[in-house]
């Protein structure tokens, strides 16, 4: 019925152009449209924080936000955390460092979480931590390993 | 999901006009209407992106209360300190309901119109009877699987429990809904299933919230919300209860109580039996779990959810309880 519309999206920092229908979501643009396969698809209905991403700074969930609603806002995914030179984020070093994840698959959208999460100011204890970061859920079961790395990585970016 | 097409309002009066053609509906968050246009529940022609919308996002807090626009997001609102510090009852409903990354999406205007979590209602191509999709199609849950279902305000042909934390809270503390000019009771606004369960707010097509107001009082300054689920974080309430109260002078004798209930009703619940129960009393536990039990009277339960009915009036207690003790 409707056709395909023309939207710029502002990706890590990148402005894409693409053709999209309406009703694409951020989350199909970014994996389909983009080829930026890092957020993942999970429940698509907003109910496990796999596709977590941050739009204006704020972590939002792209399976539930229309591509064209990301339009003039700037959008950050898991691509854009590390630095240019392949130095990673303060969490990402964390999760490793920690062991926090088995299969890896709500890695991306635990982190992204994460690093709002701290910057927040919701990360100042454990039970904080766990109700703040309760919108990600790990199938596996890594939470303990979870909570210690985004404990590990509030401190260094507070220190 | 079947496809639509995307228009961003520029202003109200546009959002408005363009909400008012058949098929159209406004898109705030998305957090609901996304979702439920994947399940096929909803298949608008015409989505109305209402975000870009400037000045409908401010929350002002004054002696004489708050009011919230709305397309002030959950999270925001939850962490404005003067909601904190006036209308603890609604910082806590919003804080304890999804999860951060949906609260940062969902604003205020949208929550209150989210749907039921019935799901029955959200499985159309599996369960064709829903008078509250379609109807006079009849009743899926009833004699199905009902914990989640409601045990006050129920219908012959509904059952499906309002499923917001917030507007709980709103009902409490007689929080008005500013739709433009028009000024609607929260307690008004929502709608008993009846015979006529697709219609659930008092709201018309092409008309839009545009605020949320709610009174300053005493009550609401000293109030709780208390949310108790399967989890303990990230789901629906199997019961809460918004209360707050005011003392007399002496600290101990209730003057004002507010009280309503969520997770247990087909809308948001205000228990006025207990407050009138209470108010003159002293806050004692015994006392006050007497009164706890008059939420509930009339509830009728459809099996599984029984426990709601045993579970209501402890939630109430406890929340009661709970604010008396912080004088
Ligand atoms: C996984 C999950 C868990 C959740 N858990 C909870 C919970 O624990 N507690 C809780 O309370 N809620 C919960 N929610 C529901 C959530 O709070 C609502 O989806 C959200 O508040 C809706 O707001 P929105 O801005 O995203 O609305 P949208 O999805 O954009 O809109 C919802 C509806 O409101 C209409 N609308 C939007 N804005 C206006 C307006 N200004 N005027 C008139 N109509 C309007 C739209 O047309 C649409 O019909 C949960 C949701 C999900 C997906
Ligand atoms: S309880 Fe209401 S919403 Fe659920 S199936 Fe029955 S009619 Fe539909």
């Amino acid at each position: 019925m409707t056709s395909k519309t023309p939207i710029h999206l502002d990706i890590n920092g990148h402005r894409h152009e693409l053709e999209v229908e309406p009703r694409v979501t951020l989350l199909d643009a970014l994996r389909d449209h983009l080829g930026l396969t890092g957020t993942k698809k999970g429940c698509d209905h907003g109910q496990c924080g796999a596709c977590t991403v941050h739009v204006d700074g704020q972590r939002v969930l792209a399976c539930l936000t229309l591509a064209a609603q990301a339009e003039g806002r700037a959008v950050t995914t898991i691509e854009g955390l590390a630095e240019g030179d392949g130095t990673l984020h303060a969490v990402q070093a964390a999760f490793l460092e920690q062991d926090a994840f088995q299969c890896g698959y709500c890695t991306p959208g635990q982190i992204m979480s994460a690093v709002a999460c701290i910057r927040e100011g919701h990360a100042g204890s454990d039970d904080e931590i766990r109700e703040y970061m309760a919108g990600n859920l790990c199938r596996c079961g890594a939470y303990p390993h979870i909570v210690a790395a985004v404990r590990q990585a509030a401190l260094e970016v507070a220190s | 999901m079947r496809d639509f097409s995307y228009l961003r309002a520029n202003s109200i009066d546009a959002a408005r006009q363009a909400a008012a053609l058949p098929g159209a509906m406004l898109l705030a968050g998305g957090t609901t209407l996304i979702d439920l246009a994947k399940c096929g529940v909803t298949e608008p022609d015409t989505v109305v992106d209402i975000t870009h919308l400037k000045g409908l996002d401010t929350v002002t807090v004054d002696d004489q209360g708050a009011m919230i626009g709305a397309l002030a997001r959950m999270s925001s609102v939850a962490d404005d300190a003067d909601i904190k510090s006036r209308f603890p009852a609604v910082s806590e409903a919003l804080w304890q309901a999804a999860s951060a990354q949906l609260r940062n999406m969902a604003t205020i205007g949208g929550n209150l119109m989210q749907r039921t979590r019935c799901p029955y209602f959200r499985d159309p191509a599996n369960f064709p009877a829903c008078n509250k999709r379609s109807p006079g199609s009849g009743c899926s849950a009833i004699g199905g699987v009902t914990r989640g279902h409601a045990v006050l305000g129920t219908s012959e042909a509904c059952i499906a429990t309002y499923p917001g934390d917030l507007a709980t809270a709103l009902v409490a503390f007689d929080a008005i809904v500013h739709l433009g000019d028009r000024q609607i009771a929260t307690d008004d606004f929502f709608l008993l299933p009846d015979a006529t369960p697709d219609r659930e707010h008092a709201i018309a097509p092409g008309e839009m919230i545009t605020a949320i107001g709610i009174p300053a009082s005493a009550a609401a300054r000293r109030s709780t919300y208390l949310k108790v689920r399967d989890r303990q974080s990230y789901e629906f309430a199997a019961a809460g209860a918004a209360v707050g109260v005011e003392f007399e002078a002496d600290g101990r004798t209730i003057k004002d109580l507010r009280v309503a209930l969520g997770g247990v009703a087909t809308k948001p619940w205000r228990a006025r039996a207990v407050e009138e129960a209470l108010k003159g009393k002293l806050l004692e536990p015994d006392t006050v779990r007497r009164a706890s039990l008059l939420a509930i009277e009339g509830a009728v339960d459809h099996g599984a959810n029984q426990y709601k009915i045993e579970l209501a009036p402890r939630v109430v207690a406890r929340a009661i309880l709970k604010v008396g003790e912080t004088a």
